[in-house]
């Protein structure tokens, strides 16, 4: 049946990316990463999943641009106005209690979930003495959240979506633009440092106050996602906060007795010790 | 045979034919997966105003949230996809201007459980869920389509029975509440305890 046949295509290709490169997407929800794989095919012109699997394994910038478009997920400044309300009005408040305050927004795309933190951040007077660490696993995604230029036609959404999270400034002020892009401000970039980590495989790398992993084990299978709130929990300080997706629960995972609701309906929990 | 489970796919305007095709269904006794169409609105008001017309209760489905009788309604700004044992969500981009997309539910549904699926396109003022019902029948699921005639928004029954056409596929065409009647008969529903 054809269904198979490109089910076990995409199981060689998974196999082949992992043993070559060490990128491994075994255990990525087959459903969603189907649907992806054949964006791919469609974007780069391919007629079969084992004609994009020679690409990659024989042209060297195939790969990158792969890991890319498997990993970048859709995404907007202050998405979810609810969470991001809680964010000023429930997390900020504890995070003021510490000298230097460290955040770690896993799974970062391009970046626009961690601007809109650092502009909530320097509204409450907290960015001075906080950094955010912002990763993911595509250099290529990661580059274009470094440079944190977006196109200008998204700009109004954006302020929209400002607006309807509480933000009470002229939201122009964080951003300069031109006739196409706008690209956002020194002072919100210099306060993040981006870098490649990769959730299948990588460690803890620091202890931080408050985490992010928002609609990124949403493609995880159930292992992995075990593994990755393993992770969250070991690079969580004591009492340190967790933001999911807004319909991601902690329930069901390892930990979910290691964390109390700061709001349970925007689900953002905090480690109980 | 019984089919594992059931998706349902509708345009905002829908949500009186689902109430008919759940009338005619009864109480669920087999996961009912439903898109429904939407504006960005605040969360749980649709799952209530769906649950209060229809008289069974609708939930919003959770990420890995397993596979159980009743009603799961597809989370604004989510596609909804149904795996194996799971219902799983995705941000991924449009589809047909459409997040949550009937395609998407239909096609992962269809990949997941083939000849134990039974789909079911009601009004929709979109091309989505023309594919999706073809990718059903295609995998040896059944496919239902609201008649044209009785729908509020003819656009996707006519277009996916145009669609089933040309792939040379059929779907059995009639009411929202005949097609729950069908799926009853076939013991995916249950006489109402209390009709509400």
């Amino acid at each position: 049946m054809e269904g198979d046949l490109e089910a076990l295509e995409i199981e060689l290709l998974l196999e082949a990316v992992a043993r070559r490169y060490g990128y491994d997407f075994r255990s990525y929800a087959p459903a969603s990463l189907r649907r992806r794989v054949r964006a791919v095919l469609r974007h780069e012109r391919f007629r079969t999943v084992s004609r994009l699997q020679e690409a990659i394994l024989h042209d060297p910038a195939m790969l990158p641009r792969f890991v890319a478009q498997l990993s970048v997920g859709v995404t907007g400044m202050f998405r979810d106005a609810g969470f991001y309300q809680c964010i000023r009005d429930e997390v900020i408040p504890r995070l003021r209690t510490y000298p230097f305050v460290r955040v770690w927004v896993a799974g970062c795309s391009s970046g626009e979930e961690v601007y809109s933190l650092a502009i909530l951040f320097q509204e409450e007077g907290l960015l001075p003495r906080t950094r955010f660490y912002a990763t993911d696993l595509s250099e290529m995604v990661l580059e274009r959240a470094r440079k944190g230029v977006y196109p200008v036609t998204s700009m109004r959404e954006h302020t929209e979506a400002y607006i309807a999270a509480g933000g009470r400034e002229d939201f122009s002020q964080y951003y300069v633009a031109d006739h196409r892009n706008a690209k956002l401000k020194s002072s919100l970039r210099q306060s993040i440092v981006f870098s490649q980590h990769n959730l299948v495989s990588d460690e803890v790398f620091n202890e931080f106050q408050l985490v992010l992993c928002r609609n990124v084990m949403i493609y995880f299978e159930r292992e992995l996602r075990e593994r990755v709130h393993d992770l969250i929990y070991r690079s969580l300080a004591p009492l340190g906060m967790l933001g999911l997706g807004m319909r991601e629960t902690i329930d069901f995972t390892p930990h979910a007795a290691d964390y109390a609701p700061v709001d349970e309906r925007v689900r953002l929990y905090r480690r109980r010790r | 045979m019984t089919p594992g489970l059931i998706v349902v796919g509708a345009s905002l305007g829908g949500a009186e034919a689902f109430a008919g095709f759940m009338a005619g269904l009864g109480e669920p006794r087999v996961p009912v997966a439903l898109v429904l169409h939407r504006n960005r609105q605040p969360r749980g008001s649709l799952a209530d105003y769906l649950a209060r017309l229809s008289g069974v209760p609708v939930a919003e489905v959770d990420d890995s949230q397993p596979l159980t009788p009743g009603v799961h309604l597809a989370p604004a700004d989510y596609h909804l996809l149904a795996g194996e044992r799971a219902f799983r969500l995705s941000v991924d981009e449009k589809v047909i201007h459409a997040r949550p997309s009937i395609d998407v539910l239909f096609e992962s549904a269809a990949e997941s459980h083939r000849k134990q699926l039974a789909a079911v396109l009601l009004t929709a003022a979109s091309r989505d869920g023309a594919a999706g019902v073809v990718r059903v029948a295609g995998l040896g699921g059944r496919a239902y389509v609201q008649d044209p005639s009785t729908a509020e928004s003819s656009v996707a029954p006519a277009a996916a029975l145009a669609a089933l056409g040309e792939a040379g596929r059929s779907a059995r065409v009639g009411s929202p509440r005949r097609i729950g009647e069908w799926l009853r008969a076939e013991g995916c529903g249950t006489e109402r305890r209390e009709e509400p």
